[in-house]
C-alpha cells in the first residue's frame, strides 16, 4: 500500500516586488509593531494573484497561494504551468531553500534536489576532493561517498583527471562529474527542475534514465518541466499550477489536456470576418477560416490530421483562380508552401481547403499566410499571419528518443529494417 | 531502505514560523561529515597553487610582529614588561583568530548564496566550520608563539606564567571565538537585506583592533577609561591571556563576568537573527 510521503497544506508564498530599499524598513517596522501587539501581520492580507503581465496595485504578490497537495510513495509527480506560474517556487520551498509564508508541509524520508548539478564545486579543489564535498553538501555521509566513489568516477568517465583541479576541466567534464555525484544519491524523494533544458542529449538521457530508476525502486520523484513529452512519458500524476494556484491535479493525460486547452485557447482555430474592411475589396471578400482537428478533439497533436478551410466570396468572375498558403514558423521563416490548382470560377461563395496529414507537422507553433491569386500571379487578396496554431507532442513510448525533434516538420515515413547478413 | 511502520511519523515538518531559538544542533551533528570537509576545504583551498603553502600562516604574523616592534618601539609604547616581540606576536595571533572568526562568518549568507539557493543543509554548518578551521589555524600559529615564548622564558626572567590559571586558557579562547562568531553571524544576517553593513565591517574590524589592547596594554589607561576598555570582550580576553601566560595584564573577575555577559547577549541576539534569516534569506539576498 502506498502512503503519502509529502503532504502540503494551504501553502502560500508572498513576495515583495521591486527593489529592496527604504520602504521595506517602514514595512518591516509596521510588521514588527503588529507582532509585538500580538496582531496578525498586516501584509498577509494584501497581495495580488501572480499574473506577471498585468500591472498590479499592490507591491506584494502571492507567488503561491492555497496549495494543497499530497504525494504518495513511488509516484512520479509532474508539475506543469506557464512561465512564472510558481512551479519553481514550489520546488524551492519543498527542497527547503526558502520557507513558506503561510501553511505547512510534511515530508517522510530524505530529500535530494537536482535543481542544479555541481553545486558547491570549488574550482581550486581536485575532482576527488569535490566529489566528497559535493556529495556531503547533497546530504551523503563520507562513508556513503567512499563506498560509491569508484562507481561515481567510472560513471563520469573522467578517471584520468580525477586529481586535477576542476577549474582545468572542460565544461562537459565538469557537468559529467557533477551529475555522477548527484546520480549516486539515494534519496527517498528526488526533486528535479528543468534539467532537461540544459545539457546535451546524452545528459538528458542520463537524467531521464536516472528518474526512471529512482521511481522503479519505489521512490518518489517531483519533476518540473516544460517538456510535455517527457512529462507524459514519465509521470504518473500531474499538478497544473496557474497564477500561483493549484489549478488541477490528477492523472497525467487528463491534466496535460486541460493544460493544453487552456494554454492554447488564445489562438482561435475558427474566425468569421463580418466587418467590411477585413480582407475585402471589389473582387474578393474573405468570410471565414477554420482549422479543424479531424479526430474531433480540440487540441492538435503531432499525430492529428487537420483540415484548414477558407470560405470566401468572389465578386467577379475569374478565368483562373487559386488559393495558396505559406506555412511559417514563429520566426516568419517559410516552412513550406502548398497551393490549389488554378480553376475558372464564377461569382459566388466558395470554400477552399486542404488537409495536413497526421504525423507530418512538428510540435511547434505555425503561422499561416493565405494568398488568393488570379491569372497565375496577380494577387487578389493576401491575409498575412492569418492563422496561428500550435501542435503539441504526444506521449513517447519508452525507449524512444526523448529530446527535442528539430526540423520544420516531423514526417513519419515507412521505414524498413531488413537483415542483410549473407 | 528501512520501512517506517508508524504512519504518522514525518521526518521534516516545515512551518512558516518557528520558535526563536530553534537551532537544530542535532541536524548539524548529522551533517558533521560536511562540516569536516568544509574545514578541510577552508584550510587547503587557500594554499592551492602556492609554493610556500601553509608556511604563510607563519610568515604573516612574523612580519606583522616585526613591523609593530619597529614602529611602536620607536614610538616608545609600553609593553607592560613583556618582551616587545612576544607582546606583539601574542596580540597578533589572538587578534587574527578573533578577526577571522568575525569577518569570515560575516559573509556566510552572501558568499554562499548560490549554494544555499540550490541545496538544503543546515545553514549553521558554514559558520561552525569557519570557527573550527579558525581554531585549527590558531593551533598552528600558537606553535610559533610557543617557540618564541620558550626562548624568552629561558633567556630572560620577565615572564611569570600563572600556572594555576592555565586551565582557564581554553575557556578564554572559546569566549573570544564565540564573541567573533556572534558578531559575525549577526552581521551576516543583517547584510542579506541591507548591504550597508558590508561597508561597516571592513573598517569596523580595524577600529576594534585599536580598542582592544592588541598593540598596547590596558595598563596604559587608568580609572574609568581602563574599566570601560576592559568591558570590551576582545580587550578583556587579550589582557586575560597575557596575564595568564606572561603574568603581566590587567584583568579582574568583574570584567570576566561582564565579558561573559556581553558575549552571551550578543550570541543570543545573533542566534535569533540567524534563525529568522536562514528561513527566507534567499528572497532578500
Amino acid at each position: 500500500m502506498s502512503q503519502p510521503v509529502i503532504e502540503i497544506n494551504n501553502l502560500g508564498k508572498q513576495y515583495r516586488l521591486g527593489q529592496v530599499g527604504t520602504t521595506t524598513i517602514a514595512d518591516d517596522f509596521k510588521r514588527w509593531w503588529h507582532t509585538v501587539r500580538g496582531k496578525e501581520d498586516p501584509f498577509l492580507k494584501v497581495g495580488e494573484e501572480n499574473d506577471r503581465s498585468i500591472k498590479g496595485e499592490s507591491n506584494y504578490v502571492w507567488a503561491l497561494k492555497d496549495i494543497n497537495l499530497s504525494v504518495n510513495q513511488g509516484e512520479v509527480l509532474g508539475i506543469i504551468g506557464n512561465n512564472g506560474a510558481g512551479k519553481s517556487t514550489l520546488l524551492k520551498i519543498l527542497s527547503r531553500t526558502t520557507s513558506p509564508t503561510l501553511g505547512e508541509y510534511k515530508i517522510k524520508g530524505r530529500v535530494a534536489s537536482l535543481l542544479e548539478v555541481g553545486t558547491g564545486f570549488h574550482p581550486d579543489l581536485t575532482g576527488r576532493e569535490n566529489v566528497f564535498l559535493n556529495g556531503a553538501i547533497l546530504g551523503m555521509t563520507k562513508a556513503e561517498i567512499r563506498r560509491s566513489f569508484d562507481e561515481i568516477v567510472a560513471f563520469s568517465g573522467v578517471e584520468r583527471y580525477i586529481d586535477t583541479p576542476v577549474k582545468r576541466y572542460s565544461s562537459g567534464m565538469y557537468v559529467r562529474l557533477a551529475f555522477a555525484v548527484a546520480a549516486h544519491l539515494e534519496p527517498e524523494i528526488l526533486i528535479v527542475d528543468e534539467v532537461l533544458a540544459v545539457g546535451d542529449l546524452d545528459f538528458q538521457k542520463k537524467c531521464l534514465g536516472k528518474m526512471k530508476d529512482v521511481s522503479s525502486e519505489g521512490r518518489t520523484v517531483l519533476f518540473v518541466s516544460h517538456n510535455l513529452a517527457a512529462v507524459k512519458s514519465l509521470c504518473t500524476k500531474v499538478a497544473f499550477i496557474e497564477k500561483g494556484k493549484l489549478f488541477d491535479v490528477g492523472p497525467t493525460d487528463r491534466i496535460v489536456n486541460t493544460y493544453l486547452s487552456r494554454h492554447l485557447a488564445q489562438s482561435s482555430l475558427k474566425r468569421k470576418f463580418e466587418e467590411q474592411d477585413d480582407y475585402d475589396n471589389d473582387e474578393f471578400k474573405l468570410l471565414e477560416y477554420e482549422v479543424q482537428p479531424l479526430d474531433g478533439s480540440e487540441n492538435i497533436f503531432v499525430n492529428t490530421a487537420i483540415r484548414i478551410n477558407f470560405k470566401f466570396r468572389l465578386k467577379k468572375e475569374m478565368a483562373s483562380f487559386y488559393t495558396g498558403v505559406h506555412v511559417n514558423n514563429l520566426y516568419e521563416e517559410c516552412m513550406f508552401i502548398t497551393t490549389a490548382s488554378p480553376t475558372a470560377l464564377s461569382e459566388g461563395i466558395y470554400t477552399a481547403g486542404f488537409t495536413i496529414p497526421a504525423n507530418f507537422l512538428n510540435d511547434k507553433t505555425y503561422i499561416i499566410d493565405a494568398y488568393f491569386v488570379k491569372n497565375s500571379n496577380d494577387i487578389v487578396s493576401v491575409a498575412k499571419k492569418l492563422i496561428k496554431f500550435e501542435v503539441s507532442d504526444t506521449q513517447r513510448v519508452e525507449g524512444q528518443f526523448m529530446g527535442e525533434y528539430i526540423g520544420a516538420v516531423r514526417p513519419k515515413f515507412e521505414w524498413q529494417l531488413n537483415n542483410t547478413n549473407q | 531502505m528501512k520501512r517506517r511502520e508508524n504512519n504518522d511519523y514525518w521526518d521534516i515538518v516545515v512551518k512558516p514560523k518557528t520558535t526563536l531559538f530553534q537551532l537544530n544542533l542535532k541536524e548539524v551533528w548529522n551533517y558533521r561529515d560536511l562540516v569536516m570537509l568544509m574545514v578541510k576545504r577552508d584550510l587547503t583551498a587557500v594554499y592551492k597553487q602556492t609554493i610556500l603553502g601553509p608556511l604563510w600562516m607563519f610568515i604573516q604574523p612574523i612580519f606583522i610582529t616585526l613591523i609593530y616592534t619597529f614602529t611602536f618601539g620607536q614610538a616608545n609604547l609600553t609593553t607592560d614588561g613583556i618582551p616587545p616581540i612576544l607582546f606583539y606576536l601574542c596580540g597578533q595571533t589572538f587578534w587574527t583568530y578573533f578577526a577571522d572568526s568575525l569577518t569570515k562568518t560575516s559573509t556566510t549568507f552572501i558568499a554562499n548564496a548560490s549554494v544555499f539557493g540550490k541545496v538544503y543543509f543546515p545553514r549553521l554548518v558554514m559558520p561552525v566550520s569557519v570557527v573550527i578551521s579558525n581554531l585549527m589555524k590558531l593551533g598552528i600559529q600558537v606553535t610559533l608563539l610557543t617557540v618564541i615564548y620558550v626562548y624568552y622564558y629561558i633567556t630572560t626572567s620577565q615572564l611569570q606564567p600563572q600556572w594555576v590559571f592555565f586551565i582557564f586558557l581554553p575557556f578564554i579562547i572559546i569566549l573570544l571565538g564565540t564573541f567573533g562568531l556572534s558578531l559575525g553571524i549577526f552581521l551576516s544576517s543583517v547584510t542579506t537585506k541591507y548591504r550597508d553593513f558590508n561597508f561597516l565591517i571592513t573598517f569596523a574590524v580595524q577600529l576594534i583592533m585599536f580598542l582592544s589592547s592588541v598593540v598596547f596594554p590596558a595598563s596604559m589607561f587608568s580609572g574609568t577609561k581602563q574599566f570601560i576598555l576592559l568591558c570590551n570582550p576582545v580587550a578583556g580576553c587579550m589582557e586575560a591571556i597575557k596575564f595568564i601566560i606572561c603574568g603581566h595584564g590587567t584583568y579582574s573577575l568583574t570584567h570576566l563576568i561582564i565579558n561573559i555577559g556581553i558575549t552571551a547577549i550578543t550570541l543570543l541576539l545573533s542566534v535569533i537573527m540567524f534563525n529568522k534569516t536562514e528561513k527566507s534569506f534567499m528572497d532578500t539576498v
